[in-house]
């Protein structure tokens, strides 16, 4: 960054060249940097990819300084006596004067000219001074404590600690094992008084339940008397714990994390489209954590959405193509079972045939519906729609993940208006084969059970055994979220991916092979489409939305496609307090 | 990595005929073989062999005796005086067992139960002996000393399922332990 001076300029300062820019000039470890003003010495650092530890900043949710860990050495230029001009280096830097104590980077901005040393004597003998104190009364649990593995104060005693105990009395004794909402467990013994999980509760989650009593080591975190940490959103809290104080009691004692492997992927329970990271060991799903993403659901999610995949390997699970005969299902092969379909959907004329399909499938799906609605010849398509109460943070009123993609992939304004019209058709009689894709139409349509009983012809694909299923005459395995690659867009018209963390149950089969299946079984044609891919590569070409992206392309943040004006409350209430300097992430 | 050149001895005539070793070697079979007639070998007596009291029949004859102190035999389960199962289920050994011979469910103990502060216990905990290959790494890795290897060697079984040591199975073999760090103490 140093300027040549030349022959006629005048030498510009580094200082008046970051300030046209409104920067300020940093020196961190020795190298200059340029921030925006108004950077906390530890983002910046974080910037120049020089990682300060620290456990009580969060980017999200404001900084009380309250941990120590993040001390550093701080600089800037001595003031001059009146009339004296700064001393300079060569490259017009002002030389700096170190400052003896240590800063805490969290809570500090930076300013013009000033040096941060995260390296050196005195940093290194601060960090070592703090874990020596965080680990006097610490437990010894890390055998049984879940957050082994993730732990930052593991983390940091292996790079600060001293490893032997200099403390010889006894620690302090603390609750352990206590209940303070449906979803978290306390051990106070592990709480390191970092108060994140009080600033998430109060900044973001807006339910201000959580709070410290007692001071210096006895220093207890507790719920407020006669509440419970029931919010929606408290698992966030045991994500953002550093140690293992919260720990969610779904995932308590399942699996060690260095088991799990992680897929990014996204959430299905609403239009958000909350970015996941989904945990699995062999085939088995052990907890989803939300995925850092500015545009949708900034670091965090709601209970009830990541609680929601116990049913993938659960009771109701199919797992076998099955076909009726007389009042019982029995099991069938693929081939059998999709060969017997075509020709029961042949059998009946095109204009008595309609598919419900739903608004959980990706837009792969989608547009292989499309083609199969082609395929038979019939207009007769529509998706169930899905409401429920929004949550003013992260939860919207639409409860399918894609009903944007499906107004962009089918083409219609509104992918759910048909609905009525078929449903009264299958009641009048005027329309006598129906084809259901994932959606159960008792339970979240409106049909009943003798609706359906007067279908000459039922097909239901399903991840669950559900009333429908107990209709169709031909019932079709499909995959749940986790088993699935494709894309979805969201409310607010991102596209993001869904990737497959786990294999299909038994002989489930992903939907867009069973669509690809069922039309090539009714057009006797050959096979042309192997990869999901192929099936994303015929959208893009096809629908103008989708041009010139692939799936690779979409990436694990996503990509802006429409332009839809939706705003998620959640991200709002955020912006409005970066906005207002409260938080810097 | 440097390159470290080494200088292999220098030999004489005599070394490099090998004869004299030759000879050597000759003579020292040999004087085994008299002892040995003469039922003099090393260990003829404990292991009250046989014939010339060189072969141990075996598996009537047993050398469990002359087992050394640290004789690596199967990976077992221990419990402590109080009777209480020292393993908490860290799944560490599953983790650092080269051939991922150890399989373990954890749980949670029951808050009714004595020893509920403990909070986390094995529901299974499983070693598939076709795999272990005795290196001692759980032993060496678990933070609660609760994982042995005993002086069992015979372990075998007419089926794949007989080879796997379940939980009752890993107990049975590895008995009580005393004198081991009492950690989850009263003052815990
Ligand atoms: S919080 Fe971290 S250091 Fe403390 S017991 Fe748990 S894993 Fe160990
Ligand atoms: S419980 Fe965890 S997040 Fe909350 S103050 Fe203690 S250490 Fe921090
Ligand atoms: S002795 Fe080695 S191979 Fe056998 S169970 Fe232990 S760690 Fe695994
Ligand atoms: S390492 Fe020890 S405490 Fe941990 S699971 Fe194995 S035997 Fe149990
Ligand atoms: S991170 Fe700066 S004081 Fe905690």
């Amino acid at each position: 960054m140093s300027d040549t001076p030349s022959a006629t300029a005048e030498l510009k300062l580094p200082k008046d060249q970051a300030t046209e820019k409104g920067l300020v000039n940093v020196q961190i470890d020795g190298v200059w940097h340029q921030f925006p003003k108004g950077t906390r010495m530890i983002e910046a650092c974080r910037q120049a990819q020089v990682i300060v530890p620290h456990y009580c900043y969060h980017p999200k949710l404001s900084s009380p300084g309250n941990c120590r860990m993040c001390l550093v050495q701080m600089g800037m230029p001595p003031r001059p006596t009146p009339g004296q001009e700064p001393q300079r280096d060569e490259n017009g830097y002002e030389i700096i004067g170190w400052i003896p104590r240590p800063v805490i980077a969290c809570a500090n901005t930076i300013g013009e000219n000033m040096g941060i040393r995260t390296t050196g004597e005195l940093v290194e003998k601060c960090r070592e001074g703090v874990m020596e104190f965080l680990l006097i009364n610490h437990p010894l649990d890390c055998p049984i404590c879940d957050q082994a593995g993730e732990c930052r104060l593991q983390e940091q005693s292996v790079q600060h600690g001293r490893g032997v105990s200099r403390f010889v009395d006894m620690k302090v004794k603390k609750p352990k094992n206590v209940e303070i909402g449906p979803r978290i467990r306390l051990d106070d013994e592990r709480c390191i008084m970092c108060s994140r999980c009080i600033r998430f509760m109060d900044e973001v989650a807006g339910d201000p339940v959580l709070g410290f009593t007692q001071r210096g080591a006895h220093t207890t975190l507790t719920v407020h008397p006669d509440r419970l940490l029931d919010s929606n959103y408290s698992l966030n809290t045991a994500d953002i714990c550093p140690v293992g104080a919260l720990t969610s009691n779904d995932f308590r004692f399942q699996m060690r994390v260095w088991f799990l492997k992680e897929t990014p992927s996204i959430d299905v329970n609403c239009g958000t489209g909350t970015n996941i990271t989904i945990w699995t060991r062999e085939n088995k799903i052990h907890r989803i954590t939300p995925r850092l993403n500015d545009e949708v659901n900034s670091a965090w999610m709601p209970d009830s959405h990541r609680l929601n995949f116990h049913y993938i390997d659960g009771e109701a699970r199919l797992t076998e193509p099955l076909v009726k005969s007389g009042s019982r299902h029995l099991p069938e092969t693929w081939a059998q079972a999709l060969a017997s379909a075509a020709a029961e959907i042949k059998a009946i004329p095109a204009a008595q045939t309609a598919i419900i399909a739903s608004g959980r499938m990706t837009n792969e799906e989608l547009f292989l519906t499309r083609a199969l609605a082609a395929e038979i010849g019939t207009s007769q398509l529509a998706l169930v729609p899905r409401l429920a109460e929004a949550d003013a943070l992260l939860i919207a009123a639409d409860r399918n993940p894609n009903t944007t993609g499906a107004k962009l992939v089918l083409g219609v304004e509104e992918p759910y208006w048909k609905l009525n019209s078929i449903r009264d058709g299958v009641r009048n009689g005027s329309i006598k084969s129906l084809i259901v894709l994932g959606d159960d139409l008792i339970t979240d349509a409106d049909f009943t059970a003798e609706d359906l009983g007067k279908l000459d012809f039922l097909l239901q694909t399903s991840v669950l055994a559900n009333p429908t299923a107990e209709q169709a005459h031909i019932v079709l395995p499909s995959a749940a979220f986790a088993e699935k690659r494709g894309s979805m867009v969201n409310l607010a018209g991102r596209l993001q991916r869904l990737n497959r963390a786990v294999e299909p149950q038994g002989q489930a089969h992903d939907d867009w092979e069973i669509l690809r299946d069922l039309i090539l079984a009714l057009s006797g044609g050959k096979n042309e489409v192997y990869h999901i891919e192929d099936v994303f590569k015929a959208l893009a070409e096809n629908v103008s939305a989708f041009n010139g992206l692939t799936l690779s392309k979409i990436g694990h943040q996503g990509a802006q496609i429409a332009d839809t004006g939706y705003q998620i409350p959640l991200l709002a209430n955020e912006r409005a307090r970066k906005a207002a300097g409260l938080i810097n992430g | 990595m440097a390159v470290v050149k080494l200088q292999r001895p220098k030999l004489n005539f005599g070394e490099k005929i090998y004869f004299g070793a030759l000879i050597k070697g000759f003579f020292l079979t040999m004087t085994h073989a008299v002892k040995t007639l003469r039922g003099k070998s090393v260990g003829a007596d404990e292991l009250a062999s046989s014939g010339l009291g060189v072969t141990m029949q075996f598996p009537e004859q047993r050398w469990d005796e002359h087992l050394p102190e640290y004789y690596r035999g199967a990976p077992a389960l221990v419990t402590d005086e109080q009777g209480r199962e020292r393993c908490v289920s860290c799944q560490l050994c599953e983790f650092i067992c080269p051939p991922k011979a150890i399989k373990i469910v954890p749980s949670e103990i029951p808050s009714d139960d004595p020893w509920a502060k403990v909070e986390k216990r094995p529901l299974e905990f499983e070693i598939d002996m076709i795999r272990c290959i005795y290196c001692g790494m759980c032993e060496e890795v678990c933070p609660e000393q609760a994982i042995y290897l005993r002086k069992d060697y015979l372990i075998t079984g007419l089926k794949r399922a007989d080879m796997v040591h379940d939980k009752k199975k890993l107990y049975e073999i590895g008995g009580t332990r005393v004198g081991l760090v009492n950690k989850w103490n009263e003052l815990k």
